[in-house]
Parts: C-alpha cells; structure tokens; sequence
C-alpha cells in the first residue's frame, strides 16, 4: 500500500523533532516574532535552536527582571503576547519581580525558563531552583514539562492560557534533558487545553438590568480600568460610542488611561489617590456606577467604608474573583468588556431616544472641575516637575505615536495627570505592583514592537537606577528610547509620605551619590542632555525628539515639590488633599489609621 | 475588610473536582495562606484513575464575602474543573473517618470497648494491652469519642478530615 500525499496536517504522522526545536515550532504557530531572553546553562539548546533559525528574533536584555518587563512593554503596546525565555536558578530567579508585575496588572506572557536535567530535579544541582513552587503564586499558571511528548500541547496551552480569560504570566519550565529528547510536534489546533474555558459571554438579562439602572440614573459615571485596554482597541472604540451615546461623564483608572480619550470634555480625568478633584467627588456623589474591567483596588477607592456611599454599582469584569471583593456591588457581570460594551451598545440604542437630562449634574462636575485641581505654582526660579511634563505634552501634541512609560512614584503620577492619553496601549506602567525600574525595560519592548514610534520613559533619578543597565540593551538594538528624568534628589514619593505622615523625618529617602546622567547616557554609546533652568526645558526636549539614539534627560526640578490631588490612605473620596494648604484641616486619628496602609 | 468584621462567621463545606496532576494541591493550599484564608479540613484522593480526575474536599470558615471569594478564587485554577459549596446547594452528608489508639488494661480497657460499641465503633486492632477502634460520624461525634477515651488511655489519634457529598440524586 502506498500512501498518498496528504495536505491534512491533523492526520498526517506528527514532524518528530528535539524539545528545542519543538519550543521554537510552538512559538512560530503562535505567531511570536521576537522573544526576550537572557542566557545560561539550563537553556543552551534553545540558544543552539534560535541560532540556527531566522523565524524568531531574540532581544538580548542584560538582567531577566527587564526580559519581563520588556515583554510586558511589547504585550502591553500590541496586544500580543510578550514571552521571554530566561535560565534555570538566578535566571527564574531574577524574572520573578516581572512575573508578579504582569499577574498584578493582567498582562498576557509566556516566560520559557531553563530547568536541570530531570534525574538532578530535587539533588539542589547547579542553578537548581524550584522555579514552578517559586513561581506559583506568581503567575497565572505554570508548567514543569518532564516528557517531551507532552511539550507541544503544553507550550500551546500556556499560550491559550496567558491570553484568555483574564491575561496573564505564564511559566514553562523546561528541563534541559527535555530540551535535547527527540519528541512529535502538534499544532495548536489539537491541542485545545482540557478545561480552561473562562466565561466571555456576559448575561443578557443583567446587561438589561443595568440599562434599566442607566436610563433613571440622575448622576451617573463610568469607571474603567485596564480590563478595557486587554479586551482589544474594539473595545475602546465601544467605550468611546458608549460614553458618547449617554452624555455620562468617565474617569479612568491608572492601567485603563487611554481607553478613552483623554481630549473628550466627558472625561474627567483619572481617578484615586492622586486622580483629579472631579473625577473622586463624582465617584463619591454618583448614584449609579458604571464599572468595567476595573477592580475597585485600594488605591480607587480610599477607605472603602465611605466609597461612593449613595451608588449603585454595576460591575463588568472577565475575571469573577474580581467582583464583591472589595466593594459590593448591585449588579455584577461576569464577561468580555468588550462583549459587554456591545452589548450595552445594542440595548441602550434599542431602548433609548434621546441623551438622559444629567445638566444638573454636569453643572455640579463642572463645578468641580473649575477648582483646576492639577494647578502648581511656577515661578521661573525652579523648574517644577508639572512644567516639564506640560512642555513635553506641548511637543508630543497631536503625533499619534507616542509610547509612554513611567517607572514608579510621583513622576508616575505627574505622567499619568499631565500626558495626553487618546488611545489605548500607549500607557506602560506598572500599577498594581508599583515596580520600580518598569519604565525602561518597558519602552525598550514597546520600541521593539513599534519601530519608528516616538518612546518614551518617564522617571525619577532613584527608579531609573533599578534598570540602567538596560541602555546596553537600547544601544546594542539601535533602539531610539528616551527616558525623561525628572531629577528632584529625593525618592520623591517616599518623601512625600514621610513628609505628610512621618513628621518630616527623612529617613533614607535621599538621593545620596547620583551619577552624572549625561556622562552615564554617553559612557552606555547613547547620548545625555540636562535642563537646570526653567528656560532649558524646551531645549532638551526638542533635542531628545531629535536624538536618533538611546537618550537620556536629566531635568533638574523642585526638591520639594509634592504630588496632588492626594486621598491620604484612611481617607475617603470627599477627604482629598488639593495642596500643602489642606494639610492642617485633617482629622489626626485617621491619619494614624492611615499610617498603616501602604 | 475592617468594615466587615461584625459579619456573621460561617462554615462552609466544599466539593473540588481536579486534574490529579503534580502542583495541584500546592496551588490550593498556596491560594489559601497566600489569600489568608482558613482551612479547617482538606481531604483528597484520586477518584477517577481514567480521567485522572481528583476531588478535594475542603472546609472554612469565613465572612460572606470571603466564602463567596473562596469558591469564584479556587474556580479560576486551571486544573480545577469544578467547585460546588455544599453548604449552600441544599442537603449534604459529611463524614470523617478516625483510627483511635487507646492503651490500658483492668476496668479501663472494658470501658473503653463498652463505649466503642455504644459509638458503633469497630475493633480493627487489639493486643493483650491495647486497641486500634474504627470511627466514623460527624466531626462532632469524632470529637465525643475522643473526649471519653482520653482518661481510659488514648495514646494515639489518626484522623482523616470530613468527605462530603451531596443528598438525592443531584451531582456534582
């Protein structure tokens, strides 16, 4: 008998190939283009198999906590999944810090880490760690492959899971003798994963409910978050008609700027700890509360006895665990936020003529809005941190492709409050685990993803030392990143709190001994620049958008400056701190009580 | 949760199918300490070699708002398949399984099998000077057993924890 050709791949005998060949072949069906990776004794096959193979580009990063974070840059900035393939020991070690990054702020990854052989598996061999006992409450899920017949169905069902269902970080940890062994490659179209099946589809009936809910609301709001910016760009378009039809005034949280237009008079900026005056009093005096993709965190909602006390909630998010865990709310749903914004979409057009009459309302946020909350004092003296972000606006207005970073603290903020955000995945930051030395990494994976986009990451002088290293990175790929120091001396939130909560005991909290970042920019083959005077500032930046390298800017700005609007922890929405000025009229019990939130 | 604290505590029983595959308990257990939840009792075994399927039986004690966060929390585990609270489908029966070791002789040793008969517990163990009784009941019928056989020479206890399942026809 002989056997015809045939075209089916599922019938045809399975291509026999070694455990590193099978990584690759996975990686290339699931259309990965570019990994992050660094490296090391446990994953040097892998390193032989990508040697001699031109499907998948490899980003050499200089420390594996920036792998991930460049990852989560690429993931965050096209919607992909980010992967990174990392060592055994230190190298799984070292990715941890991103891992958690990523699960906290549900961005889709695949981390590959390196293993010993099987039979050393538990002998504390050489870089042996125990990356999946390590690593599992740090991901959304992980794998220990020991058979290379089960690798092909892993790798595609790690990917399966770190993209549906709420996104997530993914561990593959990969034994070296499994990545030598001989074994048959699958496609990812037999290989569905056995019971992983999130639930997209959100309830018809509540989504009528909540349009019930929206239709008699006399002071409604929307409240989203990240979960918008993962469900696809459709779903910020959905969101953008949405608010649009209704004539409801939306807030955003910190990971879901963009999904919105920040331009829109109906935004009213972000919400929380340092969100806008009009945005907190709305959540706080609304009486209907649109919430989607969003988790009430701790740093939305204050002291959540006294969050948005007269509301009722209406809750849309793809992850179930999310919903009633810090707030109650009326009327949860549990799907895709994209699938429910259409679905809101459909009903409200169906049901609903005209705009609901909300003029009271507005005149009310208006109201608030004219305290112009995110004013500073600018004096030319100093340069204040606002000013210069206030330039940096200036000069990026209108350009469609701006990719934004932060690292973490009041610079973060600053970002956050004075950067234009009109478009979803254009916003990298790391919010949920608050790491410092995200920016970097993060640009440099989203200028990977989008060569010729203007990226930059914004920082503090403290931050950005956390991953400096990465300008290698930067130079050796010719990647034209730019990351914009607002150099105040201090870990300048850590300052700030301990200014407002610490009775001004500075503990630790300075500055001591910072490089010359011009000389350092330079020293890594890039190119520094430093504004001192308030009238530099637009110098620096024009040469930053000009530099066709890896840039530094070293923007020297108030010392003392602090980051308002601010809810002190303890506090609630209506109890904001707009300036210094408020500082006295705070009740000093809940200070105390807040002393020992984060 | 401060706001929470004058909630009413309440202990829920729950049925957890899973893949009986390496890690999975881990990450059960992992969920629980790392989320701060109390685990009063956990059982598992292998119920289905084929499927490889197996089930947890777990109990806690919580608020509200943490037993409803227990079960959408275990739900969203990749190997888990299922997660049903007893407590809250309807009728269930809980049982536990305990191997008692009571050491003595004389007047303490009649005793102590005069009240393992009234406990219909079995003898599955027994030497001129001690027995190994078999137990099983409500975890409150376990502990009265105990209480009693500590003055007639309990030396040593084994207990399984509580395996629960549904009443009628209803399954998981």
């Amino acid at each position: 008998m002989t056997a015809a050709p045939t075209t089916d791949q599922t019938t045809a005998a399975p291509k026999t190939m070694t455990g590193a060949q099978l990584v690759l072949e996975a990686l290339a069906d699931q259309g990965v283009d570019t990994i992050f990776g660094y490296p090391g004794g446990a994953v040097l096959p892998i390193y032989d198999a990508l040697y001699q193979q031109n499907r998948i580009k490899h980003v050499l990063v200089r420390h594996e906590q920036a792998a991930v974070h460049a990852a989560e840059g690429y993931a965050r900035s096209t919607g992909k999944v980010g992967v990174v393939l990392v060592t055994s020991g230190p190298g799984a070690t070292n990715a941890v810090t991103g891992l958690v990054d990523a699960l906290m702020d549900s961005i889709p990854l695949v981390c590959l880490t390196g293993q010993v052989p099987t039979h050393l598996i538990g002998n504390d061999a050489f870089q042996e760690a125990d990356t999946t006992g390590i690593t599992r409450p740090a991901t959304k899920h992980n794998y220990l492959v020991k058979d290379v017949n089960q690798l092909a169905r892993t790798m595609h069902e790690a990917f399966f899971v770190a993209r549906n269902g709420r996104p997530g970080p993914v561990v593959v940890d990969l034994p070296k003798d499994v990545q030598f062994a001989s074994g048959p490659y699958y496609g990812p179209d037999i290989c569905k994963p056995k019971n992983y099946k999130p639930q997209t589809e959100p309830d018809h009936a509540a989504i009528e409910r909540a349009i019930d809910l929206m239709v008699k609301a006399e002071r409604p709001i929307f409240y989203t978050g990240g979960g918008v910016i993962n469900a696809g760009p459709r779903a910020s378009e959905l969101l953008t008609e949405l608010v649009r039809l209704t004539g409801f005034p939306c807030t955003n949280t910190l990971m879901g700027l963009g999904a919105f237009p920040a331009s829109d008079k109906q935004f009213v900026g972000m919400l929380g700890m340092h969100g806008t005056y009009e945005a907190n009093l709305a959540m706080h005096g609304c009486d209907v509360m649109i919430c989607i993709g969003a988790r009430f965190d701790d740093r939305v909602t204050g002291k959540t006895s006294a969050f948005s006390p007269n509301s009722k909630k209406i809750h849309v998010d793809i992850d179930a665990s999310s919903i009633n865990k810090n707030i109650r709310v009326d009327l949860p749903i549990v799907g895709d936020a994209g699938r429910a914004l259409e679905l809101l979409l459909a009903a409200w057009k169906k049901r609903v003529a005209a705009k609901p009459k909300i003029d009271a309302w507005w005149k009310q946020i208006e109201f608030w809005r004219a305290r112009d909350c995110l004013r500073y004092g600018q004096t030319k003296d100093v340069i204040k941190p606002q000013y210069a972000l206030e330039r940096l606006r200036a000069a990026i207005q209108g350009r469609d492709d701006v990719f934004i970073s932060t690292e973490v603290g009041q610079h973060q903020m600053w970002a956050a409050q004075f950067l234009p955000f009109n478009k979803p995945n254009r916003w990298l930051t790391s919010g949920g685990l608050g790491t410092m030395g995200y920016g970097l990494p993060a640009a440099i994976g989203a200028q990977i993803a989008n060569p010729g986009a203007l990226c930059i990451d914004v920082a503090g002088e403290a931050s950005i030392l956390m991953n400096i290293q990465e300008m290698a990175t930067a130079v050796q790929y010719r990647l034209p990143v730019k990351v914009f120091i607002l150099n105040n001396q201090w870990m300048g939130m850590v300052r700030q709190w301990q200014q407002l909560l610490h009775g001004e005991r500075y503990s630790q909290s300075y500055s001591e001994s910072l490089p010359d970042f011009v000389k350092l920019a330079d020293a890594f083959g890039g190119v520094g620049m430093r504004a001192e005077k308030y009238d530099d500032v637009d110098r620096v930046i024009a040469e930053m958008l000009a530099a066709d390298k890896p840039c530094i800017v070293d923007v020297a700005v108030d010392p003392n400056e602090n980051c308002f609007p601010m809810i002190m922890g303890g506090h609630a929405h209506n109890e904001m701190l707009l300036g210094p000025e408020d500082r006295k009229s705070q009740d000093p019990t809940a200070r105390e009580e807040g002393m020992v939130l984060v | 949760m401060s706001y929470l604290n004058n909630e009413p505590i309440e202990r829920h029983t729950f049925a957890v199918l899973v893949d009986n595959e390496p890690g999975v308990l881990a990450r059960v257990i992992g969920l629980f300490s790392g989320r701060g939840y109390n685990i009063e009792s956990l059982t598992v075994a292998e119920i289905d070699h084929e499927k490889q399927l197996s089930r947890i039986t777990l109990v806690s004690r919580g608020t509200r708002m943490v037993i409803d966060q227990i079960k959408v929390q275990l739900d969203r585990l990749v190997p888990i398949h299922t997660v049903l609270d007893l407590t809250d489908g309807g009728p269930f029966v809980e049982r536990e399984l305990a191997l008692v070791k009571v050491v003595g002789t004389g007047e303490h040793r009649v005793e102590a099998l005069r009240i393992a008969d009234a406990f219909r517990a079995r003898v599955i163990d027994s030497t001129a000077e001690s027995f190994v009784f078999e137990l099983t009941g409500s975890a409150e019928k376990l502990d009265a057993f105990v209480d009693i056989m500590r003055p007639l020479g309990l030396a040593e206890l084994s207990r399984t924890g509580a395996a629960a399942i549904a009443r009628g026809t209803a399954t998981i």
